[in-house]
Order: structure tokens, then C-alpha cells, then sequence
């Protein structure tokens, strides 16, 4: 499994030890741009940017400009990279970037399609590589490494791990999380497309042995049967920190498509009943409304002392 | 997109699958016509992009001209799971031996294509009895898997054969136009032995379509829907009377489900994407406006570090040029909420500081 922390993070004996190069692929476009000045902001270390055509040209007069990712990470040994490419060149990026030996691939773009993301997929499985997205807001270890489009203001340090397919639904969970006292360990965004890089199954391995892991918040919506598998997983497996989930789309209709290309119920498949019950089985409980979350993770703290 | 089984159809011919004589018409007049072509007796379907037909009494038997004129019409009015009818099929009766299920899908856990097959169709795929499910990668399936998909269904000979050729189009018609999911239910075993779709259901990955002009004849968009899309929204029309507006597909649902679970009745799903700007709020509203079932607006935005005066100054502006005249009740997350709700304070817009109170708000004021 990926230890996605000796990513993000690095071992102390590290000389890039807590401040691993990321490099923006898409940094000159308008979307990139913003992020990557945001992404700096934070305190991620942008080693590189990548705009085929703009190579030898610098970002913000500081971070440098490669035509491609082979040339970028021969030149800073970067394992992470982010896309920010339109949707229809996101393969391409994605190959480029694969080959080149990134390991962690964060893939920002909407609407990319199905296929692209499976074949995506195909070749960073040879590679031994993680794809969190497409569709994401991204992933960060609050106030340390912020690979994504998420606003800093939510997230703080703390020893809870969040996952979420939604983006926006992971800033109000984590901000009502923070509000409470309870500060993030990882945050990751899973993504509203039918087809995720990182599963939440996935990112549930990353996230269950860290050392002091004080509990877990899942995002969920309909749509898929991805929080359905995380919940015999956390039966399987036994993982006993304080859990609690948030499905978004109970009155949604079936067969319509809610915003995610993800989020369709096709009969039973996909639907809200589906998760929650399982979530009920896993012994987790499920929030009503996202302003629920910390009080339900607040019982099953108690209970759990 | 869900295509409609006669345009379903129209792709199954194309890929050479068998398929019985059928003709789709959108007015009695053109239904009549068809039908003398046809001759009876025929099937009349409705032709709407959702399951359950059957049941709802979308799918009717006509023997003469008389059940025709009773029927067609009655079809035609029908409203299926808040679906009108977009035409209708009329399809030659089917001497049936056996109905069988097939479908290849886009399998989201595994990441690859999938078949599903059962010797028992014609009922809903929860109900399928005895599922063959075979993961068969991004490629099309090989001789080999169609095989032994045909042999665990019990079939031999020509009923074999049949379902072997079936498969094999079907497949290459999935993978060459990226669809999401192909289904045929049922696909039966005539009393001549030869195989036939005589249902067809086909969901494309709209996230293709750029690369896929063939299909842009079946999209079909209300002018709302279009201008939507054309804005960057997402929109899902509902039947309610409160308007729901926000930032994020999850965000938005979720304002849903609050709303639903306090009585509130959405008139609309409204993403406008994950920043909010003076423009886009604008631009939702003018939407809105356009939808005359909604008696108010319920507006939930996480900024983050989006301004609420940037947002507030959209609806002031919406007031103003009387795109609107809704109350507005609104939850803003972001910075310079204060200022914000100062700038409001006399319009029809009211800020609230949770979702929650919005919420309330919204179905109390849509009752006066």
C-alpha cells in the first residue's frame, strides 16, 4: 500500500524532509496560475511548472517553466505533480507525468472522460503510482503541504483524517470539524467521478494506521458503490477509531445525474438507502446534516474513552 | 445521457444487432401513417429516458385501428417518474421463446468494463436471478469470454451462436462510443431460434461527448437547460417550488436534503460551480427567473475565501433589473459577511448565518 504520508511528507533524514517539491502542470493557465500562488502561499514547495511552449520562461519570476515533465523532474526530482489542464488533454498530461517517474498524481480537471481516467489508471498501476482525482479539490496535511484548490481558512492541524468525494462539502465538514476542536491529519479529496484514482477503500489504507489517528470522517454521495465497500472494509479489517459519515443526495431523484458525473442512482445502485444501511452495519454513523458531523464524532469519542 | 430506446435502437441497427420493425412518432397524425406501414398487431412504447415504463402503463398491446386512437394518446399523456413522453414507438409484435438479460457496463469500483447475463430477463436487473458477471477490461470482449458467457447461460446451438454474435457488437458498440452502460432487456430467443433486442437502454459518458459529434443528434436540452450548460451550471429541474442554489455538486445536495427533510419542496438543483462571482450569481438567477414554479430562492455558498459582498452585489443588481422579485434567503460563507448583509438590508434578500436558518426561513416564507 502506498504510504502516502513518506510522499507528502518524507522521513527526517530527508533533505527535502517536510518540504517535498511539487510541480503544477498547467501553471501559466489561468486556473493554474491562481493555484499555483496559492499552493506557494500555503507553504508547498513548487519546485516546477509545466506549459509545452513556455519551457525556460519562470512563474512569478521564481519557479521555472519546462515544455515537459520528463525535463521538469530530471531537473528537480519532484515525485508529486498537479494538473490543471483542460479536461480533454488530461491523458496526455497524466502519461507524461507517469513516465517521467511521478508517484503521486493529483488530477484537479472536471469532466474528463471515463475512459482517459481508466487508462490513466492502467499505466500508473505499472508505474506503482496514485492518481487522487480526477474531480478533486486535491489532498493536504493541514499547515504543512496543501496539493489542491481548497481555500487554507477550513483546516487545521489535528489528528483526523477526512475523506470526501465533494469539494466544497469538505471545506463546510472540515470548517464545523475545526470549529469543534477537532484539526485534520490528511484531508483527501476522493472526487465526484464515477471512476477515482484513489478510492475511498484506497484511501482508507493510507489513512488507518496513522500512529495517532484520534478518528475518521467520510464524505459520501450517491452514486457508485465506493462508500459501501469502505464500510465491509472497515468491518473486515477491524479498524476500531471513532468513524462517523455524511452522505449528501437522500432527495435527490433517481437517474438524474446531480451535478458529479458520479452522482446518478440507477435503480438501487448508488442510492442513499444503500450507504447508510451499510454504514449502520459497519456501526458508523451517518449525519444528517453536515453541522452533525463533529457532535456525532464527539459520542463516539466518548464512547470509545 | 440517457438515450431513448429508440435511439438506443437506432445504434443496436447500426452495430447489426437484430432487432424487430419499429417506427418512432412524436404526433398521432405520424403514428397512424406508421401504423398502416407496420400493420397490426403492434406494441405502443413510450419513449422516456427512465425505467419502469411497464408498470406505469407505457407499454401497450394494439390489435386494430380502435385501441389505437384509445391508446396512443393515453400513452402520450402519461408522465413516468416526472418524465413526459418524447415520442413514441410503435414495434412489431414478438413471437417470444425465452427472455434473456444483457448488459455491458462501466464497472466504477473495478475499473473496467463488465458484463452482466442471465438466462432470465425481462424483468428489472435487481431482479435478474442468476447473474454471469464478467470483468472484461477496456477492451472489446473476446470470442473466448463470449463463449463462456453463452455456455453458463445454458445455451447452445443457434440460441448460442446468437448470443455470442450479439455480445461481440454490443461490446464493440460500448467501447467505440464510451458509453456508460448498454442493456438489453430482454433479449430474447424468437420461436425461430434467432435472437433479438427487444428493449435498449444506452447511457453515454457525457464527459465524452467532445470526442463523439455522432451522438450530439440525440442530446436533448430544454432552452433552460441549454443556457445552463452554456454557463458552466449544473441544473437538475424539479418539480417543487423552492429554488436551490450553491456552490459544489455535494454542497448543493446536501442543502437538498436539508430542505426536504424540513418540508421544503426544491424547485431546481443549481450548481454554479466551485467559486462564486458577482457574474455567476447573476447569471443563476436570471436562470431562476425563467422557472415559474418557484415562489423563492434558497442560496447556500461556501466561499472560503470568496468575498459575500461580491455575491451580494449580484443580487442587488438582480432587484435591479428586475430579473427578479423572490425573496432570497441566503447562507454566505466567506469573508466581509457583515458588510454584506448591511448592503441587503431593505431588499427582498435575507442573510443567514447557518443553513439551517435559511432552510426554515425558505419554507416559511414560500407558504405566506
Amino acid at each position: 500500500m502506498t504510504d502516502i504520508f513518506a510522499l507528502l511528507k518524507g522521513n527526517p533524514e530527508d533533505p527535502d524532509f517536510e518540504k517535498k517539491g511539487v510541480i503544477v502542470q498547467g501553471i501559466t493557465g489561468a486556473y493554474g496560475s491562481l493555484h499555483a500562488r496559492n499552493m506557494i502561499a500555503y507553504g508547498t514547495n513548487v519546485v516546477a511548472g509545466v506549459t509545452p511552449g513556455k519551457g525556460g520562461q519562470k512563474f512569478e519570476d521564481k519557479v521555472p517553466i519546462y515544455n515537459t515533465m520528463k525535463e521538469a523532474v530530471d531537473a528537480t526530482n519532484a515525485k508529486i505533480s498537479i494538473v490543471f489542464v483542460p479536461a480533454k488533454f488530461f491523458l496526455g498530461a497524466a502519461k507524461d507525468a507517469l513516465e517521467a517517474g511521478i508517484k503521486l498524481l493529483v488530477a484537479i480537471p472536471e469532466h474528463v472522460p471515463v475512459r482517459d481516467t481508466m487508462e490513466a489508471l492502467e499505466l500508473a498501476k505499472q508505474k506503482d503510482a496514485v492518481i487522487i482525482g480526477p474531480n478533486t479539490p486535491g489532498i493536504m496535511i493541514p499547515e504543512l503541504i496543501k496539493i489542491g484548490i481548497m481555500p487554507p481558512m477550513p483546516f487545521k492541524a489535528g489528528k483526523i483524517a477526512v475523506l470526501s468525494k465533494s469539494g466544497t462539502l469538505l471545506y463546510e465538514i472540515s470548517d464545523a470539524l475545526t470549529n469543534s476542536g477537532f484539526g485534520q491529519s490528511i484531508t483527501i479529496g476522493i472526487g465526484g467521478d464515477p471512476v477515482n484514482g484513489t478510492r475511498l477503500i484506497d484511501a482508507f489504507e493510507m489513512v488507518k494506521d496513522i500512529p495517532d489517528l484520534e478518528g475518521m470522517v467520510v464524505v459520501g454521495e450517491i452514486g457508485g458503490d465506493s462508500e459501501e465497500m469502505l464500510a465491509q472494509r472497515i468491518i473486515d479489517s477491524g479498524f476500531n477509531k471513532p468513524t462517523v459519515a455524511y452522505i449528501a443526495g437522500r432527495a435527490a431523484p433517481k437517474e438524474k445525474r446531480m451535478g458529479h458525473a458520479g452522482a446518478i442512482v440507477m435503480g438501487t445502485y448508488g442510492s442513499a438507502e444503500s450507504k447508510v444501511s451499510m454504514f449502520n452495519k459497519a456501526n458508523i454513523p451517518v449525519a444528517k446534516r453536515p453541522a452533525e458531523v463533529p457532535v456525532l464524532l464527539a459520542g463516539k469519542m466518548e464512547k470509545s474513552d | 445521457m440517457q438515450l431513448l430506446e429508440f435511439q438506443a435502437k437506432e445504434l443496436f441497427r447500426e452495430y447489426g444487432i437484430n432487432l424487430l420493425d419499429s417506427i418512432s412518432s412524436t404526433n398521432i397524425e405520424e403514428g397512424r401513417k406508421h401504423a398502416k406501414e407496420l400493420g397490426y398487431p403492434f406494441v405502443i412504447k413510450i419513449q422516456v429516458p427512465v425505467g419502469g415504463r411497464g408498470k406505469a402503463g407505457g407499454i401497450q398491446k394494439c390489435q386494430n385501428d380502435d385501441e389505437f386512437e384509445i391508446k396512443y394518446p393515453q400513452v402520450m399523456d402519461l408522465t413516468i417518474k416526472g418524465e413526459k413522453a418524447r415520442a413514441i414507438l410503435l414495434e412489431k409484435m414478438a413471437d417470444i421463446k425465452k427472455e434473456l438479460y444483457l448488459s455491458i457496463f462501466l464497472n466504477r469500483s473495478k475499473r473496467c468494463y463488465t458484463i452482466i447475463a442471465s438466462a432470465e430477463g425481462g424483468v428489472e436487473i435487481e431482479s435478474v436471478k442468476n447473474q454471469i458477471i464478467k470483468e472484461i477490461g477496456l477492451g472489446e470482449v473476446s470470442d473466448e469470454v463470449a463463449q463462456e458467457v453463452a455456455k453458463e447461460m445454458g445455451l447452445e446451438g443457434k440460441h448460442a451462436e446468437g448470443v455470442i454474435d450479439t455480445l461481440k457488437k454490443l461490446s464493440k458498440l460500448t467501447i467505440e462510443k464510451e458509453a456508460e452502460l448498454v442493456e438489453i432487456n430482454p433479449l430474447a430467443i424468437m420461436q425461430d431460434d434467432t435472437i433479438m433486442a427487444l428493449d435498449g437502454k444506452f447511457v453515454t459518458d457525457d464527459n465524452s461527448n467532445f470526442r463523439h459529434p455522432e451522438l450530439e443528434k440525440y442530446q436533448e436540452k430544454s432552452a433552460i437547460e441549454e443556457q445552463a450548460e452554456k454557463s458552466g451550471f449544473s441544473l437538475v429541474e424539479l418539480d417543487g417550488d423552492i429554488a436551490v442554489v450553491g456552490n459544489g455538486a455535494g454542497l448543493v445536495m446536501s442543502t437538498l436534503d436539508m430542505l426536504s427533510d424540513n418540508g421544503g419542496k426544491p424547485a431546481c438543483f443549481l450548481d454554479v460551480g466551485g467559486g462564486a462571482t458577482t457574474e455567476s450569481v447573476y447569471e443563476a438567477l436570471t436562470l431562476i427567473s425563467k422557472l415559474d414554479r418557484v415562489k423563492g430562492i434558497l442560496v447556500n455558498l461556501y466561499g472560503g475565501i470568496v468575498k459575500t459582498t461580491v455575491v451580494a452585489e449580484a443580487f442587488l443588481k438582480a432587484y435591479e433589473d428586475n430579473v427578479i422579485d423572490l425573496p432570497v434567503f441566503s447562507r454566505l460563507k466567506g469573508t466581509e459577511s457583515e458588510k454584506a448583509t448591511e448592503m441587503l438590508q431593505g431588499s427582498r434578500t435575507k442573510i443567514f448565518s447557518t443553513v439551517e436558518e435559511a432552510i426554515n426561513a425558505a419554507v416559511m416564507g414560500v407558504k405566506k
